[in-house]
């Protein structure tokens, strides 16, 4: 019942050696995930977190038969284990990695565009599935398996509506952070069309923030096209333009970006736009 | 991180972009020394980082090498935009018969670089796309491949330029193309490229944008970040590797992720207050980033009250804790703080708290309340 990963998937860990990268692995396994292989150059023949660790990701999809990856890597070799998964045939990656130049990003949007490979991410806190699997950063415990879809550019401001989601009762089917940067890979639109084809989501939730159109363009698609309902919260309506607010995609620039625009945008489409996260639960009653 | 113009221009004219003969001076006795070398009329441009120069008087023109130094003496006492003008450009002035605008920067949407040319040039670009959208070309490129000579010339085909300066605005292109890529720039720009009295294409004015976060292998063009253009907190918080943007409010606020710090921003503006700030400590944050943080946020005599609020993922509640501890033993500050603690390690976060005297929270609508009440004293 969700989207994107499940108790089938087969988790390839980049990085896993590395102090992000064992403690998440640790989570993700605690949480139920199959984690099969991790990788990491130079350390193939260890193991680590109980799991075998190979050398190349081809190697390990190999072995392993590995279905999807996640990536614990700094932004300096972020790329470089971007294309090698790709080439290793993996369908899905996910993108943990902060502070990736934007270059390289278009670079490797284009490069994966080309080869059919999905990404989550960057700089993004990954998926869960509650009850099935964690393939992120996720506080596992703040979910419940149930029916509410979230997709979020945020990663803390996720685990916020979660929670609030949680504590009434709301449980949800699959928690999608796409990332805070301007390129990246899913944009809300592909989330929300996963969203509409999956028979194990009633609503979803959208959660924006200042920067980029992609939240006008997800309007004009739920407009047009979502059968199910849509609540919204939009971050950044106090941020100044011009200014960077911590996530590299959230800035407000020659007057596009704008929190005000997203927020019509997306009431014109009949999406209830909470006034802060805590609201969220209410507009989906 | 901008750099100014005559740093931009010298990494144009590296790779092959003419641009006009000048120097940069601090004082105006270099000026006039640099007006006597060049000869002629001479441009003396304030450096700042900001649009709008020559509007503001900032930049004007010099007949002899006395007027220059003149001049550079009036403009390098100026403030332009609340900036401190430390420095002028001078100029060989030229003699321009058109002005052409030609850029590279991020298409987020297309995922691709765009280069963006427009017959009108001298005026800001968004200007331009305002007023008379028709005027602007845009070629996308693919970043794998870099930018074709054919792209080159269907932009100049585009913006309607005479076919004898084909060969030279396509070189520029190039060079300009090369630059972006070169300093991993978001935006690399020449405005106005102009066409001379003896048809000569020349980028009177340059402006680069670089991304922070390729600067880690940019050494050198990292040195030239002008401290003038950030609040002394923004300088601080960088040095932390914390993100910061100073605003007006009462209320400063500590939270952990870009989106929830912008949500926290949001619902106290909501609840009635204003925030003082943007601020987020980032994942993980140890002890000491939170107390840096904390002291940042107090170095703003406005601030009337502080929310703290930390929803603990890869973050750990007890280290914001002891942070926070460690930080008020060091400003002693009366400020009251509103804190809300929930995820990893919160009852430990919490439990180290108690005796702090400070106000605490469930959820971010009572956390936002408490701190709006609080300002208010």
């Amino acid at each position: 019942m969700s989207i994107l990963v499940n108790k089938d998937t087969r988790l390839v860990v980049q990085g896993i050696t590395g102090r992000e990268g064992m403690f998440h692995t640790q989570q993700m396994i605690a949480y139920g995930t199959k984690v099969v292989a991790g990788v990491t150059p130079g350390k193939g023949g260890e193991w680590a977190a109980g799991v075998p660790v190979f050398d190349t990701v081809k190697a390990a999809v190999d072995s392993t038969g590995a279905n999807c990856t996640i990536q614990f890597v700094p932004a300096r070799f972020a790329p470089d284990a971007l294309y090698e998964a790709a080439d290793a045939g993996i369908p899905l990656i996910v993108s943990i990695t902060e502070n990736m130049p934007v270059q390289d990003m278009m670079k490797v949007r284009n490069y994966l565009d080309r080869k059919g490979v999905r990404l989550v991410g960057p700089n993004c806190p990954g998926l869960l599935t509650p009850g099935e699997a964690k393939v992120g950063i996720i506080p596992g415990h703040v979910a419940r398996p149930g029916h509410v879809g979230i997709v979020a550019r945020s990663g803390t401001l996720t685990y916020e509506v979660i929670h609030a989601l949680s504590l009434r009762g709301m449980g949800q089917s699959t928690c999608v952070g796409i990332g805070g940067d301007p390129v990246n890979g899913l944009n809300f639109i592909d989330v929300l069309e996963m969203f509409n084809g999956d028979p194990h989501t009633d609503k979803v939730v959208m959660i924006g923030e200042i920067g980029g159109t992609d939240e006008e363009k997800a309007a004009a698609y739920i407009a047009d096209k979502m059968r199910k309902p849509v609540a919204a919260f939009i971050a950044g309506q106090t941020a100044p333009p011009g200014k960077r607010m911590g996530h590299a995609g959230a800035i407000i620039e020659g007057g596009s970006g704008l929190a005000a625009d997203k927020i019509k945008a997306l009431e014109a489409a009949r999406v209830k736009v909470a006034r802060h996260p805590e609201e969220i639960p209410d507009l989906l009653m | 991180m901008k750099l100014q113009e005559y740093q931009s221009k010298l990494l144009f004219a590296q790779r092959g972009i003419p641009i006009p003969k000048g120097k940069v001076a601090a004082t105006a006795q270099e000026a006039r020394d640099i007006a006597d070398e060049l000869g002629g009329r001479v441009v003396i441009k304030s450096q700042v980082l900001v649009g709008g120069r020559g509007k503001a008087g900032g930049i004007k023109l010099a007949k002899s090498a006395n007027e220059a130094e003149d001049l550079a003496a009036q403009i390098l006492g100026m403030t332009i935009k609340g900036l401190p003008v430390r420095k002028v450009l001078v100029d060989e002035a030229a003699d321009i018969k058109k002005e052409i605008y030609l850029g590279v920067t991020n298409d987020r949407a297309a995922r691709k670089p765009v280069m963006i040319c427009s017959s009108e040039g001298g005026v800001e670009i968004e200007e331009v796309a305002r007023t008379d959208p028709g005027k602007i070309i845009r070629e996308h490129i693919d970043p794998l491949m870099g930018l074709r000579d054919y792209q080159a010339r269907n932009i100049a085909l585009g913006i309607g330029l005479a076919r004898d300066y084909w060969k030279q605005f396509g070189q520029i292109a190039g060079a300009l193309y090369q630059t972006y890529v070169d300093t991993d720039a978001t935006l690399a720009e020449i405005n106005p490229l102009v066409i001379t009295g003896d048809k000569r294409l020349v980028a009177l004015d340059g402006k680069i944008v670089l991304d922070d976060n390729a600067l880690y292998r940019h050494a050198d063009l990292a040195e030239m970040r002008d401290l003038d253009e950030e609040s002394p907190q923004e300088t601080e918080a960088r040095k932390y590797g914390l993100s910061y943007v100073k605003l007006d409010g009462e209320i400063g606020c500590m939270v952990n992720g870009a989106g929830l710090a912008m949500g926290t921003m949001d619902i106290v503006k909501f609840f009635g207050g204003n925030p003082a700030n943007f601020l987020d400590i980032g994942g993980g944050a140890q002890a000491d980033k939170v107390t840096a943080a904390l002291r940042i946020i107090l170095s703003d005599l406005k601030v009337r009250a502080v929310l703290i609020n930390i929803f603990g993922g890869i973050t750990r509640c007890d280290e914001v804790a002891r942070g926070i501890l460690s930080a008020l033993k060091e400003v002693n500050t009366k400020v009251p703080m509103v804190v809300r603690l929930v995820g990893t390690n919160e009852e430990e976060g919490r439990r180290l708290l108690a005796d702090a005297n400070m106000i605490t929270a469930t959820s971010l609508a009572d956390a936002a309340q408490k701190a709006v009440k609080a300002a208010k004293g």
